[in-house]
């Protein structure tokens, strides 16, 4: 801790402190952290769904360590039989898109869908939503929320607009006058805290945006790979963006790997100059492999029968959990196993978060909305876990209601 | 390194990922299980209902397949036997209820049944459709989800059939995964899902080494061994009617059943008799050259000829050399003294029927002992009249069934006596098992027993049990009648709704 303090981030250190979950990963396996003491937590945070095949999945090991065998991250100027069959892979998963352009992680890949989006219209506008969340890098990080971007002077009031979720009107406001290049939306927002889109929201916008010649950006980094109940987030609201991206899970959380897809139209940097977007870890051959193995493990019969059961799993027993807590465990956001669980507290899933991990299970709150307590159970969960899960959620409750008045009190 | 180098070696080993495979099927069963442990016995019996529908519908495609692909057995009787594992199992069992709690007011105990919870079964690649119909029935009938791992020879057909059957199971409401079976079966992957601590007991059917790795697995297990089943031909038999028994029995599905007689034996006095009998039942009885034939081709070479599992009478004639009529439906070896050292004793899966004499009724006795001790805790037959003789034949015997006057093979199997059709002959003791029953989905539940104090008088029917067993399936996102891939497209589905809130629309307008 006080190494990390001290040459790391001393900044997250003493936050984490501060929060009351003072974790440092040691061992980890299947859905299960062990910090430096032994102590066991669940993982229901799995890093936004990086691990939604839990920590170390053997058969995805097994896949990575076979590939060092014959792999390196291979180069990237040049194509490859990994990355052609992943990208052939992934296409086939969305056929109204094209190409598929690989990069190493998810800010990477909005990066990519970013500048596709001004290529093809060759307009530069970009407007997202206000509390969206695309990454850090230069184009995404103007996108998002201004705490991140204002402090290394990377805000770019001008070209990047916001405007509030759920809003198809306000949407419609700044489309109208025809120079906007995309319009980046996660298709349920998770650093938010998961708030659902209206009926027929994500659809109108789509609508909207080609009424005015805008590209429609779905990020699915946390709502893509089956975790919403099918492949992809748009899926299931009957959307075809123009262009979408995915990263976290796509590397089984053991090698970094992230995709941006893309419609034929808007991918015709690629025939004009291939070059334009170069990547050195971007699309390794490793993590080709490696996703090329996770997609194909979530299309099969047993994992989509799983997400289905521990979907339903948890949409019981919140209900339950609510109906015994209602005094201030007000609310569940859910689509497949994706969950925000809104507490009647402006940092009651902190709260909370701190009194789950005291019993044992770890899941983080949202940064931009700190009333919504991230559940995020993975794909592979079995019975028993899920079991063990709601019992300790229970028991915590208490916990978190002290902490809360306690809380209230000092404040 | 030359400057163009050729590389044999395969680039990439693409690990195994059967075994993971089973291991999701095994937890999506647990999941299955979850939810099915609390159906009520008339959500389960539809269940039951549907599985044996749709098992005997295709219970002849299914026999076709089976042969073509293992190469084992008679098509017609396949079917039978398919059949056999459909309503007939479910119509033995209909009546036991496993599911509703039990009240004994006399006694002041109340039962709730408590299914194991995931089991994992093994099928033979001798009787692949029959044997999953049949676990799949016992598992649904006991409220546990069931992962069965078939024979690799016959895993085609075997997938087929559990597919099949899931797929009626969860037509009528069961759980998805409620049955299912492992596509690409491996010792490895046996032995590690036997060992996991994910699933709550085995049924293993097979040979020894697969049964006793069943039990050395530290899971509970209920384990059937092979069998050498003897007929023994009292004096007092009518050897007509024995001798058709036999044939019949010996002839059915080429003998892939464990239960099919694989030594009969007689008193010297009355096997002439029995030798024309069979003769005229279609048996080719073999002189001593034939004889000799016959168990070179059969046990010449390492142990039992593996080919000749299955086949017919006449195919193994030709490959032993043996001349015989081409209506011949057996083949009677024949020994002229029951010593133990004949190979011709030993367990053979295919229409070959050792004859045998004793001098006197205590000779056949512990001849029939001995042989049995290569399949013990397995089945017997006994042809005649005599009941003295019968009950001290069956005392002495090592067997848990003693068939009387009826084919060995159905009648221990439960399907030409009243003894409960099955698939799982119980070994019991003798047979270093568990059971020594034919099992049945009793043997899959456990029992919570609430005992009260012994001077108590508590009114046991004024306790509400409602609330023990569901209806069926809560929810309807499990209810897997949905198809589990992409749903309907919701811009379909938004079409489609525009289109009736139109039409509603319209009906109001004519109202006005
Ligand atoms: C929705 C969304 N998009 C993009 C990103 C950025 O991904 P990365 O951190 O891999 O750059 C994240 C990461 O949290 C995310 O949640």
């Amino acid at each position: 801790m006080q190494k990390a303090a001290e040459y790391w981030n001393p900044g997250k250190v003493s936050f984490w402190t501060e929060a009351g979950t003072p974790m440092v990963i040691d061992r980890r396996e299947g859905y299960f952290l062990y910090d430096m003491s032994g102590k066991r937590l669940i993982d229901l945070h799995l890093n936004g769904g990086t691990y939604n095949f839990g920590h170390r999945h053997p058969e995805l090991v097994e896949v990575l360590k076979s590939g060092l065998d014959y792999f390196d991250m291979g180069n990237h100027w040049f194509p490859s039989v990994a990355r052609a069959a992943f990208a052939e892979q992934l296409v086939n998963t969305a056929p109204h898109t094209k190409y598929a352009i690989f990069g190493a992680g998810g800010a990477e890949a909005v990066e990519i869908a970013l500048k596709t989006a001004r290529y093809a219209t060759k307009r530069k506008k970009i407007v997202s939503i206000i509390k969206g969340y695309h990454g850090h890098s230069g184009l995404s990080v103007a996108t998002g929320d201004e705490r991140f971007s204002k402090i290394f002077l990377a805000d770019q009031p001008d070209d990047f607009l916001q405007i509030p979720f759920n809003d198809a009107d306000a949407l419609e406001s700044v489309l109208k006058g025809r120079d906007v290049a995309a319009f980046i939306i996660e298709t349920i927002p998770a650093t938010y805290g998961f708030p659902m889109p209206n009926d027929g929201y994500l659809k109108a916008c789509q609508d909207l945006c080609h009424k005015y010649g805008t590209k429609f950006i779905s990020d699915e980094v946390q709502t893509g790979l089956m975790r919403t109940g099918v492949m992809w987030g748009w899926q299931g609201y009957g959307l075809k963006p123009d262009i979408f991206v995915c990263g976290k899970g796509l590397g089984g959380g053991i090698y970094p790997i992230s995709a941006c897809l893309v419609t034929e139209e808007c991918g015709q940097w690629l025939v004009e100059d291939g070059a334009a977007h170069i990547s050195t870890a971007g699309g390794s051959e490793l993590g080709c492999l490696v996703g090329h193995h996770v997609i194909e493990m979530l299309q099969r019969p047993e994992v989509i029968s799983n997400i289905k059961f521990v979907t339903e799993y948890f949409a019981q027993s919140m209900k339950e959990m609510m109906a015994r807590h209602s005094d201030f465990f007000v609310g569940v956001r859910q689509r497949g196993v994706v969950l925000g669980l809104e507490f009647d507290h402006p940092e009651g899933a902190v709260a909370v978060s701190r009194a789950l991990y005291e019993n044992g299970v770890w899941a983080i709150f949202s940064s931009l909305d700190k009333s919504v307590l991230q559940f995020k159970p993975g794909v592979v969960l079995d019975v028993d876990t899920c079991q063990e899960i709601i019992d300790r959620f229970d028991a915590a409750m208490p916990r978190a209601r002290q902490i809360l008045k306690s809380g209230r009190r000092v404040a | 390194m030359s400057e163009h180098q050729v590389f044999n070696t395969p680039r990439l080993e693409v690990p195994d990922r059967s075994l993971s495979r089973a291991r999701m099927k095994v937890d999506r069963a647990a999941w299955a299980s979850r939810y099915f442990r609390n159906f009520n016995r008339k959500a389960v019996l539809e269940i039951a209902e549907s599985i044996a529908e749709a098992g005997y519908n295709r219970a002849g495609e299914f026999a076709e397949l089976a042969v073509s692909e293992t190469g084992y057995g008679v098509v017609e009787h396949k079917k039978l036997k398919n059949q056999l594992c459909t309503y007939e199992l479910l119509n033995y069992y209909r009546d036991l209820d496993l599911v509703t709690p039990r009240v004994d007011a006399a006694r002041q105990i109340i039962e709730l049944a408590k299914p194991a919870g995931v089991v994992f079964a093994l099928a033979p690649a001798t009787n692949p459709v029959a044997t999953v119909y049949y676990k799949a029935m016992l598992a649904v009938l006991s409220r546990n989800a069931i992962v069965i791992s078939p024979h690799p020879a016959a895993k085609k057909t075997s997938v087929l059939a559990a597919q099949h059957l899931a797929a009626a199971a969860e037509a009528a409401g069961a759980p998805s995964g409620l049955i299912q079976c492992v596509e690409e079966p491996s010792i490895p992957l046996v032995q590690d899902i036997m060992a996991s601590d994910r699933i709550n007991v085995i049924i293993a059917t097979g040979g020894t080494a697969m049964v006793r790795a069943a039990y050395s697995s530290g899971n509970p297990a209920l384990g059937v061994g092979p069998g050498n089943a003897v007929a023994y031909v009292d004096p007092s038999a009518n050897v007509a009617a024995t001798a058709k028994c036999l044939v019949d029995s010996k002839s059915f599905d080429n003998s892939v059943l464990c239960t099919n007689e694989s030594v009969v034996i007689t008193l010297e006095k009355n096997r002439g008799n029995l030798e024309r009998a069979l003769r005229s039942a279609g048996a080719h009885i073999c002189n001593e050259i034939d004889t000799d034939k016959l168990r070179n081709y059969l046990f010449g070479g390492e142990g039992f000829t593996l080919e000749a599992i299955g086949k017919s009478a006449r195919w193994i004639a030709e490959q032993a050399g043996v001349r015989v009529s081409p209506a011949t439906k057996v083949l009677v070896p024949v020994v002229a003294t029951p010593g133990q050292d004949d190979l011709l004793f030993h367990e053979k899966l295919c229409p070959v029927l050792t004859l045998t004499a004793a001098v006197d009724f205590e000779q056949a006795v512990t001849f029939a002992k001995h042989t049995t001790r290569r399949g013990a805790g397995h089945s017997a037959a006994f042809h005649g009249d005599n009941s003295n003789r019968l009950v001290d034949f069956s005392q002495k015997m090592p067997v848990y069934r003693v068939v009387v006057n009826a084919p060995c093979s159905q009648g221990a199997a439960g399907f030409a006596t009243h003894l409960p059709p099955t698939f799982t002959i119980g070994t019991g003791f003798a047979g270093r098992s568990s059971v020594g029953e034919n099992v049945g989905p009793q043997h899959l539940v456990h029992w919570t027993r609430i005992a009260y104090a012994k001077d108590s008088k508590v009114n046991l029917e004024s306790i509400d049990l409602s609330d023990v067993t569901t209806s069926g399936n809560p929810t309807a996102e499990v209810q897997s009648r949905k198809s589990v891939t992409e749903p309907v497209d919701s811009g379909v589905r938004d079409e489609l709704r525009r289109l009736i809130l139109e039409e509603l629309q319209n009906l109001k307008g004519d109202a006005q």
